[in-house]
């Protein structure tokens, strides 16, 4: 009998672990675990595996971690991210035009993104501002029109750097441009730990940790505690005199900015600039890995961030290996879409009360 | 989504004829007309190639654009689910082109097939929107995505391996998933020749808008049924709605379950004329175009008659067809012209989405105006007397 | 057949509580045919909840039912929803429309009953594929405008008609229903124009004569006396009079509605004044507010210091319009000064540095961040107002969280106010009504206001923890000085709370008496202005 009650606590009490933290959730976790335990079975590399996973992780992190600020702020998932890597971009080529090279041309990427990420973040903010409500399809199509946009740009912008435009008109941007001799590998290679096959790519870890502090620091001040307050109901934030739509606009400009600084880190892990088409469908594995991790359309944290681009990047590096060597089949693009774009549709179901 | 009519003091001043209401709630298709009016002359088609093009693209698309005007009278918005229907419908021509059933009776045979498809990803996609009221089209946009992987991994990987594919001309050389193309060489065009006529020049696909002539006369017998009324209800008020019986879940799936039907009979018509199909990508930009049309022609989120039908496919075709040989012209790079058409597209959906947003915000500051002004003049009438 | 013993409708000895607060106690009363009944009561005398029991709404079976017997033509009933009771015969306008903005008034009138022709698809499909019958439609709206008497337009559409006219296609809707018996009217007349109400009481006569019983709720008391057969009062969940409406008056019906034994009239003086100064402390000039269903229309109005002002008044006349006005929470004009200074108004930021401060009506809209722990409930307006709580580094330019410092403040107002809750870090969402309406004054206490509006501090929350909530009220308002305007419909509480009593009626001040003046003052306040 006591047992029997007993078992039924526990049964309930999983229940409703696997209510907070969610079915999917679970499912992703699980099967990564899967991949982690049959990756030697099938007699793929471990150390390879989680160097890659690492690596990819090391890469990503930063544009997820720019997802952080809108949601605090109730702006909802950033599908306008490309606005934001589109500054990076900007501050990328012009970098490499004014011929910066070598790790300094990091900096200086970094230095030239900045006030385009604060313009164009401002007139995302101003815009999302004035369509409450309805920010994530707005912020999708913004991200979209901003990339067919710069497409067009970068043919006609006077750019003339010869390893960067198309050789034979001497002029219009390529679509890849290799960063060997810039900044490839300019956080990477820093303190970079090499054990066996095992490369672990110190130096971005430690800057994304710098973010992330800085990040995770802000929440605790007075102003990031408003942001929290205005996503979380802004009618008691606008109560309690703070100005909301400061806040929101703030927020924004945040989260261009870090997807500007998020696109350069993973350029110079990826070792090339994709131009053109290439930020299109940036956006759609960052939001999904945040809520992989945990967070939902109202709700994030640095830990979801952690948590969620680790899963997220251990599917997609593990997947094709270990599906290569399992049935000689390579489903992993198959495998994340359905994953990535699944966990999207889960958050957005969710009825999260009180908040749009 | 549920316009809040409640005790709104303020009766809606009877919108006389102003020149600037009317501009104002035109901007789409006014700066369309101004586009093309620049860019025609620029491209220097001849009027003939470009009234011909026109009315292939009528004849292709039109029956794809109308697939979306239910939901839209539901209040369920753009469907960017449709692209639902066209895999459904894209797997109906695998079979047929598998089977060697060509012409009409394959065309009628693959939209048998892809009914049940339909109505199946209709009913669940309809679902989802139900669980995420106020943010279908996100909702739809992200679940356009996430069946596209599942589209993926059926015919990538099951067809051939799991589902019987007889013809290895459509297989991948590795023995199972189809081929990136598959050719409708034998059904091409074969819908738009049936009592095709030539005046001067200019040819028409008699049969093709005879269907789609239909498929309107169909939507206006639709919005006057007992189901029609019920849509335009829960569209304009879900609450209200509920209130007097109509059962809103229900009426909102079978919305998009007719749209999702009717996508996928339009993709079919879409690809005979097209004469190929792109296993992978014909339908992943479809949705996009076809709401980007919809909205050229002066649709909004919450308002689509017929006429903006064809009205945005013949603006928004037209500068497709301008634009890239307009752009080479005036840059001498014909990827601009390319790029821009794909810009503008992305543009025209924005602007109409960030309109439709502020009008919904507009209405309320509005009715809180008039409430004031009431006051006032009573607060002058007060203090005089 | 219905024979002439039974009465259309009687309600005998119904009961009902919402999670143990008695809200009706022992309702009984008979209504017959063609019989007009006027219903009149302060808010909160349990109306509302009567109607919704009648009407078989959901509210009433999902918070566990209702006790005692409705019958109709003497038999028992028990509706499990609305449409049961649309069945029987009753029909109910709501205060707020339920008419779809852009159907045609005909559309409105028979939405989801609409006329309908077979047609080819039907019969595969099934019935909703008929096609509607427009002529039908239209005849079926004209003729039940006829029966209503009131001559609107079918073929217009809601969005662009008058609210009255909104109003009378409502009422035509239920006119149109074959087998109406019973109307129920929720304040029709609230929305109308004084020549659309005398119409609408025209039109009840002629549902009387034609043997259509109806249920007339208002505030405008003359309007039952024109109109009703008799009159039934409520008051604090009980039937406390019925009579003929021809025996009767309009300041006798105002006395039963506030009237109150005198033993639990206890007023303020019992237990000795506030510091109460003859300086004005807060000056008010023809404030109108902008706020939906409480708007609020020229009020002057001066607040002495270290007072507790009440303001009452019946819902919907703008009592709650006043605070959430200056506040700057709604759209306001006019002038506001505090200690000779002008406040700008639609600037919450500018009321909250003036020392002002403000629990609003609206707990779990405006009042918590629910999904937030108490301590940031708490010590949330503070930190961003008076830079409490805070820890400054690198000169001021990185101002940190004091976690320490929150959790002290909470803690202090947790034993203070005797919070219950498992922790300062419990979430607001997860605690009850009366100790989340603490934590609203805990977080406008922790502002350390020089003056306070709380507004309908009681609604929603249980008998013992009402007492502990005014009891911190006085208290504040004695030991810090500060002066209070409370808002609330509950005109006792006011009386054993307050110093003196300001009356809102139509949006304007009707007067202002000191607390121990009797009720039928203050309940003659109340209706003197009601629009």
């Amino acid at each position: 009998m006591n047992e029997r009650t007993l078992e039924n606590r526990e049964k309930s009490r999983f229940q409703k672990f696997v209510a907070d933290f969610g079915l999917p959730r679970l499912i992703i976790a699980g099967f990564l675990l899967l991949l982690f335990i049959l990756a030697p079975i099938v007699g793929a590399d471990f150390p390879t595996q989680i160097s890659n996973t690492i690596n990819r992780f090391s890469w990503n992190a930063v544009m997820v971690l720019a997802m952080v600020p809108m949601i605090h702020s109730g702006c909802g998932l950033n599908f306008g991210l490309p606005l934001g890597i589109i500054s990076g971009l900007l501050g990328a080529t012009m970098s490499l035009q004014f011929g910066f090279t070598g790790p300094f041309s990091f900096v200086m990427a970094m230095v030239i993104a900045t006030p385009f990420a604060l313009i164009l973040g401002t007139f995302y903010g101003w815009l999302l501002n004035r369509i409450k409500g309805g920010e994530m399809m707005i912020a999708t199509y913004v991200g979209f029109s901003s990339v067919a946009f710069m497409c067009m740009m970068w043919l006609l912008l006077p750019y003339n750097k010869a390893d960067m435009v198309w050789g034979m008109a001497g002029k219009g941007l390529r679509t890849t441009i290799s960063l060997e001799g810039y900044y490839a590998g300019a956080l990477a290679n820093i303190l970079q730990i090499r054990i066996g096959n095992m490369v672990i790519p110190t130096g971005t870890l430690l800057f994304f940790a710098l973010l992330a502090w800085i990040m995770w620091a802000f929440l605790h001040t007075r102003t990031g505690t408003a942001m929290t307050a205005v996503g979380s109901n802004p009618v008691f934030a606008r109560a309690a005199g703070v100005n909301v739509d400061k806040m929101r606009l703030l927020s924004v400009i945040m989260s261009t900015w870090l997807a500007a600084v998020g696109i350069l880190v993973y350029e110079q892990g990826f070792g090339f600039i994709q131009l053109y088409m290439g930020p299109f469908y940036m956006a759609l594995p960052a939001v999904s890995a945040i809520l992989i991790g945990g967070a939902s359309v109202n709700k994030a944290s640095i830990a979801n961030v952690v948590i969620g681009t680790f899963l997220f990047q251990g599917i997609v590096t593990m997947t094709p290996t270990v599906m290569n060597n399992m049935i000689h089949m390579d489903m992993s693009e198959v495998i994340r879409i359905i994953v990535s774009n699944g966990m999207i549709l889960y958050a957005l179901t969710r009825k999260t009360e009180g908040s749009r | 989504m549920s316009a809040n009519n409640k005790q709104s003091a303020a009766p809606q001043k009877k919108g006389g004829f102003s020149l600037k209401n009317l501009i104002l709630d035109n901007t789409v298709p006014i700066m369309f007309i101004v586009i093309c009016a620049i860019c025609i002359p620029v491209s220097g088609f001849s009027p003939s190639y470009l009234i011909n093009e026109i009315m292939t693209r009528l004849g292709r698309n039109s029956f794809l654009i109308l697939s979306l005007l239910i939901p839209i009278m539901a209040g369920m918005g753009l469907n960017f689910g449709m692209t639902l229907g066209a895999m459904a419908g894209e797997i109906g021509l695998i079979f047929v082109s598998d089977w060697q059933i060509w012409g009409i009776p394959g065309m009628i045979l693959a939209m048998i097939i892809s009914i049940p498809i339909s109505v199946a990803l209709g009913v669940l996609c309809g679902k989802i929107l139900n669980q995420a009221k106020g943010r279908e089209m996100v909702t739809s946009y992200i679940m356009s995505y996430f069946i596209n992987g599942i589209y993926q991994l059926v015919v990538l990987y099951l067809m051939g391996s799991v589902i019987p594919i007889i013809h290895s001309s459509i297989k991948l050389p590795r023995g199972y998933g189809i081929r990136n193309t598959v050719s409708l060489l034998q059904m091409r065009q074969k819908l738009d020749e049936l009592l095709a006529v030539n005046i001067k020049g200019v040819r028409i696909p008699v049969a093709t808008l005879i269907v789609i002539a239909l498929m309107c006369l169909l939507i206006v017998w639709f919005r006057r049924t007992k189901l029609g009324q019920d849509m335009r209800a829960v569209g304009q008020d879900m609450q209200v709605a509920e209130d007097a019986g109509i059962n809103v879940e229900r009426t909102r799936i079978i919305s998009i379950v007719i749209s999702t039907v009717l996508a996928g009979f339009g993709m079919i018509i879409y690809l005979q004329n097209m004469g190929n199909l792109s296993t992978y990508s014909s339908h992943s930009q479809i949705g996009m175009f076809c709401i980007a049309a919809l909205l050229v022609g002066g649709a909004s989120v919450d308002h689509a008659s017929i006429g903006n039908v064809f009205l945005g496919v013949i603006l928004f075709h037209t500068m497709f067809i301008v634009a890239p040989k307009a752009g080479a012209v005036i840059t001498g790079d014909s990827m601009i012209g390319e790029y821009f058409r794909v810009f503008v597209s992305y543009a025209v959906i924005t602007i109409a989405l960030v309109m439709y947003e502020t009008k919904k915000r507009k209405k309320k500051s509005q009715a809180a105006e008039q409430l004031q002004a009431d006051q006032q003049a009573a607060g002058a009438d007060g203090k005089g007397a | 057949m219905n024979n002439e013993a039974a009465p259309l409708l009687e309600v005998r000895n119904i009961k009902k509580s919402f999670f143990g607060n008695q809200v009706l106690t022992d309702i009984n009363f008979t209504l017959h045919e063609g019989e007009v009944m006027g219903f009149v009561g302060e808010n909160g005398a349990g109306k509302s909840t009567l109607m919704k029991i009648l009407f078989g709404m959901d509210v009433i079976r999902e918070t566990g039912g209702y006790e005692g017997d409705v019958l109709i033509y003497g038999k028992k009933v028990s509706f499990q929803t609305p449409f049961d009771a649309i069945h029987a015969g009753i029909g109910m306008v709501h205060q707020e429309f339920s008419l779809i903005p852009g159907f045609t008034a005909a559309e409105n009138i028979v939405l989801n009953r609409e006329p309908v022709k077979k047609s080819a698809a039907s019969e595969v499909f099934g019935d909703r594929l008929n096609t509607l019958d427009y002529a039908k439609i239209h005849g079926t709206a004209v003729s039940s405008i006829d029966k209503m008497g009131v001559a609107i337009d079918p073929d217009m559409v809601i969005s662009q008609m008058p609210v009255g006219h909104k109003q009378f296609t409502e009422i035509a809707r239920e006119l149109s229903k074959e087998n109406l018996k019973l109307l129920i009217l929720d304040e029709p007349t609230a929305v109308l124009t004084e020549k659309e109400a005398e119409a609408l009481l025209e039109s009840i006569r002629g549902m009387s004569s034609r043997g259509i019983a109806v249920i007339f709720i208002t505030h405008r008391l003359q309007e039952i006396l024109d109109v009703c057969d008799k009159v039934v009062v409520m008051r604090d969940g009980f039937v406390v009079k019925e009579t003929p409406s021809a025996d009767t008056n309009i300041s006798e019906i105002t006395r039963w509605m506030v009237g109150r034994s005198v033993d639990n009239a206890s007023t303020r003086k019992e237990e000795g004044s506030s510091r109460q100064s003859e300086k004005v402390i807060m000056t008010i000039r023809n404030l109108w507010v902008d706020m939906p269903g409480e708007t609020v229309r020229d009020v002057n109005l001066d607040v002495m210091e270290g007072e507790i002002l009440g303001i009452g008044g019946l819902a919907g006349q703008g009592k709650l319009g006043i605070p959430n006005g200056i506040m700057g929470l709604y759209e306001a004009g006019g002038k506001v000064t505090l200690n000779g200074e002008d406040i700008p108004l639609n600037n919450p930021r500018a009321c909250l540095n003036a020392k002002l401060a403000f629990v609003s009506e609206d707990r779990r809209g405006v009042g918590l961040l629910l999904d937030e722990s108490l301590e940031w409930n708490v010590a949330f307006p503070a930190m961003q107002v008076h830079n409490k709580f805070l820890k400054n580094y690198m000169g001021g330019l990185v101002k940190w969280r004091d976690e320490k410092a929150i959790e002290e403040v909470t803690e202090k107002y947790i034993d203070e106010l005797a919070i219950k809750c498992t922790s300062s870090r419990q979430k607001a969402r997860e605690l009850s009504g009366g100790n989340q309406q603490k934590v609203c004054l805990a977080k406008a206490f922790a502002l350390e206001p020089g003056f306070l509006f709380v507004s309908e501090p009681t609604r929603g929350i249980d008998v013992g923890a009402k007492a502990l909530v005014l009891d911190a009220l006085r208290r504040f308002n004695r030991e810090s000085g500060v002066t209070v305007v409370m808002i609330s419909s509950e005109l006792e509480e006011l009386r054993q709370t307050a110093d003196r009593i300001a009356i809102v009626s139509g949006g304007r001040i009707a007067g202002i008496l000191p607390a121990s003046e009797s009720s039928e003052a203050f309940g003659a306040l109340m209706v003197s202005q009601v629009i």
